[in-house]
């Protein structure tokens, strides 16, 4: 095993080369800690780590930070998710330092959604530095020790950093590319965006692999279970860098109404088994979207665990 | 050019309710040129609000005029006779024309007539798009003449984001995705290698957020 650069749970099942399993928890739309603990027990030895969504859709919620923190407490692994929607770089690195004091050791980086789609509308973007810039600026305050301005920090936060990928979005070709960028500013792990179009997500990865990003980097494939047509409807349409093809639809159609959900895992399941062989794909990130308590059951039918303890 | 949108007649109405004589100031500047606020639409303007008054058995006094520019000084005093006689003066340019006049006369009560928008340009007849957010360091130079601090909904200098979806941005579908037009430019003249470059983070303080900017030339004005 290299190096850690965390030492979290999360670098350490990808360093010595498991195929990690990653969940999602989006924080509550309150101060309710014990909805924030129905969402993240199901979680507790099901996944290496657990995606705290930061404000995810513009939507308030309760603080990734602070939901990351009681799930340190709790004994399961946050991947704190930080968008550059609404913090300046000030703010930022302030609670890069607040997260990793509390025990944080995984950072996800992102852009954010606008916050035209969000329950505030009105509210000011800022986006001070974009979610390349912000890698970047994670990664000079873990291998520098420095903030931004270059002042030396007292006691650097060591976060294993990751990003995002869209091998879905305009334009495709360049795709590829904006993840090498990534890369090359200091990701250390990627999570893509959920995996629908498999056909595509293949020359994605294919890709990669040529250019040797993900000997560079760990690639963690996005999954969402496909809950309901509806679902699958609303994400084909009204999701913007979603790409859903009909034939998804077409199944999840052409099973008894009350068969549908257990379909959608069905599938979640079979494009999991493909990237446990799929070169290049070193994990796969679980968006289970308000369906955590369905974790531990996806879990088992994917055949990923027990995870490893190391 | 500054764009702007004329405000609606009932914001304009409430702001004058009392008023019984009233002056409305066009700007010959990039008022005019947006047809928005020359000479023509303070003439529309006061005709709307004079009749709004008579339907209401409140008539009042109401005339117009316009000046060459209201962001200066030298056209701003040619008004010094006019302003001390009304109740209210209505000012057609873009946000600057409103101070500038109240600076100069601070007496006098001026309220404004258009919400100013943005610094652009028509696209086509009647319709006008955001070119430049006035940062104060232009940066087109990376990214071929095409602006993502103004133009992409989040700003980037690392685009697209994956909201990107057949060259439209995620806020709305008559959103052009900059980015898209960005990375399609440099694709199709091999130039590709220019966004694998590194920008780091913008320097936001020739921009609003360093506070309320000044130009001093120091030839001209010494």
């Amino acid at each position: 095993m290299s190096e850690l650069k965390s030492g979290s749970n999360l670098e350490k099942v990808l360093k010595a080369g498991h195929f990690a399993f990653t969940g999602e928890c989006g924080p509550p739309r309150g101060a309710n800690i014990d909805h924030l603990k129905e969402k993240y027990e199901p979680l507790k030895g099901m996944v290496d780590a657990v995606n705290v969504t930061d404000n995810q859709t513009a939507v308030v919620r309760m603080s990734s930070m602070a939901a990351s923190a009681l799930l340190v407490q709790a004994g399961l692994e946050p991947n704190y998710q930080m968008v550059c929607r609404d913090r300046n770089r000030l703010a930022m690195m302030s609670d890069i330092l607040g997260a990793y004091s509390l025990g944080i050791r995984n950072m996800l980086c992102l852009s954010g959604d606008h916050q035209k789609f969000g329950d505030h509308p009105q509210s000011k973007n800022v986006y001070d530095i974009d979610s390349m810039q912000l890698i970047s600026m994670v990664k000079k305050m873990r291998d520098e020790g420095k903030f931004l301005n270059e002042d030396e920090i007292d006691v650097p936060p060591k976060m294993f950093i990751g990003a995002a990928s869209n091998p879905f979005g305009d334009p495709f070709e360049f795709r590829i590319y904006r993840l090498a960028n990534k890369i090359a500013a200091g990701a250390d792990f990627i999570q893509t965006q959920c995996i629908y179009n498999m056909p595509k997500f293949r020359e994605f990865i294919k890709k990669a692999v040529d250019m040797g990003l993900t000997e560079k980097c760990f690639l963690l494939a996005g999954v969402t279970p496909m809950k309901s047509v509806g679902m699958a409807k609303y994400m084909k349409s009204r999701v913007p860098g979603m790409d859903v093809p009909d034939e998804i639809i077409k199944r999840l159609q052409g099973v008894d109404k009350k068969e549908v959900a257990d379909e959608g895992i069905r599938i979640a399941c079979e494009q999991i088994e493909e990237f446990k062989e799929m070169k290049g794909v070193a994990g796969v990130h679980l968006m289970a979207i308000e369906w955590e308590h369905r974790v531990p059951e996806i879990a088992e039918r994917a055949g990923v665990l027990p995870r490893p303890v190391i | 050019m500054i764009v702007a949108d004329r405000k609606p007649l009932v914001e304009i109405q409430e702001m004058v309710a009392n008023s019984r004589k009233i002056l409305v100031i066009g700007c010959k500047g990039c008022v005019t040129v947006c047809n928005v606020g020359g000479l023509k639409e303070a003439e529309i303007l006061a005709s709307s609000l004079r009749i709004g008054r008579n339907k209401n058995g409140k008539p009042m006094e109401i005339d117009e005029t316009v000046l060459e520019r209201q962001c200066d000084p030298e056209y701003i005093a040619q008004l010094k006779d006019k302003v001390g006689n009304y109740d209210a003066v209505i000012s057609m340019a873009c946000g600057v024309g409103p101070q500038f006049l109240s600076e100069a006369y601070p007496e006098q009560k001026f309220f404004p007539a258009v919400n100013t928008k943005f610094f652009g340009g028509a696209v086509q007849h009647g319709i006008w798009e955001e070119r430049c957010a006035g940062c104060g360091t232009c940066v087109i130079h990376h990214y071929d003449g095409l602006c993502p601090i103004a133009r992409c909904s989040k700003s980037l200098q690392h685009g697209p984001c994956g909201g990107s979806s057949k060259g439209k941005c995620e806020i709305a579908n008559d959103v052009v995705c900059i980015w898209d037009l960005i990375v399609r430019k440099k694709m199709e003249q091999g130039r590709l290698d220019d966004l694998r470059l590194f920008q780091p983070a913008k320097d936001w303080r020739t921009a609003r957020d360093g506070g309320p900017r000044r130009s001093i030339r120091e030839e001209l004005a010494s």
